[in-house]
């Protein structure tokens, strides 16, 4: 017990454990979109992206830094949408140009500007140290949001990732949803990248949404399970981070990581068993009634 | 039928439409009625997707003017081959996709259920509607679009390829269901490479091949001169129990010695 009472002691350390497992319930709720959209790379590039944005508020009104980099992001995401969808370049593209591009100013910008060592670490691999009130209350007010989005907005975005020819045919604004999605991924990875850092943003996008998949096959429940196993990820790789003495993103991703290799093991090893002793899940017979 | 339904509910007047500025279609005047039950055909790249795209107002002429009756509703299935199986829905979540107008609420209403309910139990896979959608056979995945498109009670409800990449006698039950459909008083458009199918179902066909080569009944469009026109190659046309029968023209093999 003292091996979890004992770092409590620490108010950082409470600040980050609540941070870092609020953050892997949020990103592991959006992922869940993310990774059935099939756009894990949009994240990764969304948070190199948001680099950008951080990186220039640093130097020129750091505390400021939620709201620029936060600009940074949606004009980012709004860039990568408008350039896939107006030009012959693929999605992947438009991500790798302007994320890409964002990313190298932000590094440009630490290192010309003498702000390299510490706050260039943390803001590419995360830190608990130094966590503020505001930061947890953006990070609150991100996820009332995100849940209302998805509340309000449920079966919309469950059409329209499932498929969006036909919610478009049906009358959604399928633009429209998907901007929303955009604004709450880009909000998300703002008020997470000071704990899981820039880099190991999209691994905690991607890894509970693809455990949850492995293991269920309805869409609410995937929600629910991504969430607690992201959440559940945060709490443990904060701990293991507290005792191992590395940064707080690279421990909650292992962690993950860790959760990813034993589900997979676990669902094959279940499926291998299921396949010998019997295939009980033909399609069924159903007749036409005119 | 009532004057309603046979007023247009989609006309597309000297319509010229593509992608990126490639055209695929030029020039198309068509007018589709409640009353109608149509097949488009046409070879691959012919723009019949295109024509249903149009249709469905998911694409913009870059010529001409599409114009609708101020109410309609269209439904949508869309080809099978496009769709992800292994996304985690089940059947009942699907179908109710189709009602995401004017709600609050993520949970379906009791109201909604029971009309999904009604709508999959005339499809005859009310008891599939809690399995996952990846445990449905081609035909009871073609089914469980219907019913999605069914449940926005559609004036016109437009398919793509419905009869491909299913057997004999689902494409058998799908066209007599749409028949019936049609009965109830259901505009009807679909694509289909399938040309003998379309003509023993179907009294209205289009053949596209960029443009609209010819359209009317299948007796008067399924003929050498459209067939060879459409397809850009010469088609035998038989008649069998009166209906015109298309058969590839016979190449004798040449042996290799």
């Amino acid at each position: 017990m003292d091996v979890l009472l004992e770092p409590l002691s620490f108010a950082f350390f409470q600040k980050g454990l609540l941070v870092a497992t609020l953050s892997g319930a949020l990103l592991g709720f959006i992922g869940v979109y993310i990774v059935l959209r099939g756009m894990s790379y949009i994240g990764h590039g969304l948070s190199h992206a948001i680099f950008g944005g951080y990186a220039a508020m640093q130097l020129f009104a750091a505390q400021l830094y939620v709201l620029g980099a936060g600009l940074w992001g949606i004009a980012s995401a709004i860039a990568i949408t408008a350039v896939a969808r107006r030009s012959r370049l693929g999605a992947d593209a438009a991500i790798g140009v302007v994320t890409t591009a964002s990313f190298a100013l932000g590094v440009a910008l630490f290192s010309k500007f003498g702000s390299s060592g510490p706050a260039f670490d943390n803001a590419l691999f995360g830190s608990i140290l130094g966590i503020t009130n505001t930061q947890i209350v953006w990070l609150i007010a991100v996820m009332v949001f995100a849940g209302a989005v998805v509340f309000f907005r449920y079966r919309e975005l469950l059409f329209t990732t499932f498929d969006p020819d036909v919610a478009r045919a049906s009358g959604v604004h399928v633009a429209r949803i998907e901007g929303l999605l955009m604004v709450v991924l880009s909000l998300s990875i703002l008020v997470t990248l000071t704990v899981i850092g820039v880099t190991l943003v999209a691994a905690m996008l991607v890894i509970p949404a693809v455990v949850a998949r492995m293991l269920t096959d309805s869409f609410g429940r995937m929600l629910a399970i991504s969430t607690v196993v992201g959440s559940a990820c945060g709490l443990v790789g904060m701990y293991l981070s507290y005792y191992a003495g590395v940064p707080s993103g690279t421990m909650i991703v292992l962690v993950g990581a860790a959760v990813f290799l034993v589900v997979l093991g676990i669902t094959t090893l279940r499926r291998h068993s299921h396949r010998i002793i019997v295939d009980d899940h033909a399609p069924a017979r159903a007749t036409v009634k005119a | 039928m009532t004057n309603a339904a046979a007023e247009p509910l989609v006309t597309l007047d000297d319509v010229s439409a593509g992608y990126q500025d490639v055209l695929v279609l030029h020039d198309v005047n068509l007018t589709v009625r409640q009353t109608d039950f149509t097949g488009v055909v046409g070879p691959s790249g012919a723009g019949k997707t295109t024509l249903l795209r149009l249709l469905l107002g998911m694409l913009d002429p870059v010529a001409g003017a599409r114009i609708t009756r101020p109410d309609l509703r269209v439904a949508y299935v869309p080809q099978l081959e496009t769709v992800d199986w292994n996304f985690p829905v089940t059947v009942m979540e699907c179908v109710l996709m189709a009602r995401t107008e004017h709600r609050v609420w993520p949970w379906p209403s009791r109201a909604e259920r029971r009309d999904a309910l009604s709508v999959l139990d005339r499809l005859g896979i009310k008891d599939l509607a809690e399995r996952h959608i990846r445990e449905l056979s081609g035909g009871q995945q073609q089914r469980m679009f219907l019913a999605r498109a069914l449940l926005r009670e559609p004036h016109l409800l437009l398919l793509d390829e419905p009869t491909s990449g299913v057997d004999v006698n689902t494409r058998h039950d799908v066209l007599h269901l749409l028949g019936d459909l049609h009965q109830d008083g259901m505009g009807i458009v679909l694509t289909t490479h399938d040309l003998n199918g379309m003509a023993a179902h179907l009294p209205h066909l289009v053949c596209v091949n960029g443009h609209v080569v010819a359209e009317g009944s299948p007796r008067e469009v399924i003929v050498p001169s459209v067939l060879e026109e459409t397809f850009g190659a010469r088609l035998e046309v038989l008649e069998h129990l009166g209906m015109p029968v298309v058969v590839d023209s016979a190449h004798p093999l040449r042996s290799v010695g």
